[in-house]
């Protein structure tokens, strides 16, 4: 029993030391779109509280922590609390697989890809939830319309993956990413990583596909009716969400924490900090979109996800499968 | 092991719980709330068999699209709160159906299990090989191999069944001016403005 209990003590070490950066870095990915916005619009953005402003998100959480949390009377009580709470802790579970080099993952698990699947379709749950107990328009109607659109958008991202994985052969994350020493799937696949770039964006609720939030039409979507703190774990778990959605893409394209080159300078910097950049440039673009361009119509979305991106996702993998079965590359597998 | 079967019970009480939850809860949005937990830790107790691509494939199906689409109906339908609990109501046509179904469902789960019990090769399958390859790559190995008949059929139902709905709910609507992306691309100035001379007390007719 106490061998357990040190078990325990030592796995609940390893999730502290993997959540606390984790929620640290959410703060600062805040602070970093508020100004790269800012800069694209040519303002200075949030350079206030700390150096360059960086505390600016921590001041905003202790906004919020203090202020009061208002439940409406028409409200289930059980859901709304549960809402913020289910988006949070399922931005966070996810990072468990997320490898930051070879060794330094906290379960690598055999079907990593699948997991990391299943998690983020999940997310949907929270912002159902949260506009279903509202029991108010427009929280349900940015309910209804995320929804839709988070399923749809799956559907793309799943036959991506599919596509990733038929040159794998592997559902193990850091067999994907040791796959692509040779050559980033960026560039064999690289319509396919457009598109999921895009699916992320859709699936996160980013803008241009921000509709679930469209302020002109809906308020602010399922957020409407929470205040506080409660607001706040939205906030973070869609942060944490779009973090968790640029992790993917660096390892399904773009080699995850392999270097660029395995040449000298090169190799010697830490894979976790490869992995980190990786995660940083594919923010940026995140950020920058935000930035340029303006949002879509609602069945215009529809019709990018159901139209374009699933047949033509559906017909490079195709092509992908004919390519590897033609030339003889399909993956051996390790069995 | 001691750990291990703690786990077990726990996951399977919840399982027990929440699908007694599921037909006892008054409101319908808690069963599917109910339903859910239900997926989620029979997902749980497939993966401490080993059998995690099963688990993490139940999650991604039930929980991640059909619970959704449940949710999504039951939240527009606004069914109200039932306020007698239903095998009290008077005229209830839900009871022989429901007998009907839960018996099948007994039978079935009596001739499998009985099946299994009586000869343990009857019910297992002559390709399946146990090793320590994972199940994934197992499953693999026989889906689209021996069974690509059966898997492809069962595709081929689905495909059928979404087909069935689409036509049931399709409808032709007249008088509605649809977008065409390609018509407003290809719009150039010359095509896009049309100069009229309009003759006085006449007027001109625009717009179709």
């Amino acid at each position: 029993m106490i061998e357990y209990l040190q078990i325990l003590g030592q796995e609940v070490y390893k999730i502290l030391f993997l959540l606390v950066p984790i929620l640290v870095s959410v703060a600062m990915i805040v602070w970093l779109d508020r100004r790269v916005w800012g800069l694209v619009q040519k303002r200075r953005g949030p350079n206030v509280v700390g150096p360059f402003g960086l505390f600016q998100t921590l001041a905003d959480a202790l906004k919020y922590i203090f202020k009061e949390i208002i439940i409406p009377a028409s409200a289930n009580k059980v859901v709304f609390i549960l809402a913020p709470i289910i988006t949070m802790t399922l931005a966070l579970v996810a990072w468990a697989v997320i490898p930051m080099s070879e060794d330094l993952v906290l379960s690598n698990i055999n079907v990593g890809v699948l997991y990391l699947f299943a998690v983020s379709s999940l997310g949907v749950y929270g912002i159902i939830m949260g506009g279903w107990a509202s029991n108010s328009k427009y929280p349900f109607l940015g309910a209804i319309r995320s929804a839709a659109q988070m399923v749809s958008y799956e559907v793309s991202i799943g036959i991506i993956i599919i596509n990733v994985l038929l040159c794998v052969g592997s559902l193990n994350l850091n067999d994907i990413i040791i796959a692509q020493k040779d050559m980033w799937y960026v560039i064999p696949l690289f319509p396919m990583f457009v598109i999921f770039f895009i699916s992320a964006l859709a699936e996160t609720n980013r803008p241009p596909f921000d509709l679930p939030e469209a302020e002109a039409e809906l308020v602010a979507g399922y957020q409407t009716e929470y205040s506080g703190m409660m607001y706040a774990m939205f906030w973070l778990g869609e942060y944490a969400n779009i973090l968790l959605m640029c992790a993917m893409g660096s390892i399904l394209f773009l080699g995850g924490w392999l270097p660029i080159m395995d040449v000298y300078p090169l190799n010697v910097i830490p894979a976790p900090i490869w992995m980190i950049l990786k995660i940083l440039f594919l923010f940026l673009l995140f950020a920058l979109i935000k930035a340029i361009v303006p949002r879509y119509r609602y069945d215009q979305l529809m019709r990018l996800g159901w139209k374009i991106f699933l047949p033509f996702s559906l017909i490079y993998l195709v092509l992908t499968a004919s390519f590897l079965f033609y030339f003889d590359k399909l993956p051996k597998g390790n069995f | 092991m001691i750990v291990h079967s703690i786990f077990f019970y726990f996951f399977s009480i919840i399982a027990i719980f929440s699908s007694l939850m599921v037909i006892t809860s008054r409101s319908t949005i808690n069963s599917v709330f109910f339903l859910i937990l239900d997926f989620i830790s029979v997902g749980c107790l497939f993966i401490m068999v080993g059998a995690e691509f099963l688990g993490m494939i139940l999650l991604i199906v039930y929980v991640g699209a059909v619970a959704v689409l449940f949710l999504f109906v039951v939240m527009m339908l606004n069914v109200a709160e039932q306020k007698q609990s239903w095998f009290i109501g008077k005229k209830s046509t839900h009871i022989p159906t429901g007998l009907i179904v839960s018996v099948l469902i007994l039978l079935e789960l009596l001739v499998v299990v009985g099946g299994w019990k009586y000869k343990e090769n009857v019910m297992s399958s002559s390709t399946l090989f146990l090793s320590n390859i994972s199940n994934t790559h197992q499953l693999g190995l026989v889906m689209y191999t021996d069974y690509i008949l059966y898997f492809q059929l069962a595709g081929i139902v689905l495909l059928l069944a979404m087909i069935g709905a689409i036509l049931l709910t399709f409808r032709e609507r007249v008088g509605v001016k649809k977008q065409s992306y390609l018509n407003q691309i290809s719009r150039t100035p010359l095509t896009a403005v049309e100069l009229k001379d309009i003759k006085s007390n006449e007027g001109v007719k625009i717009d179709d």
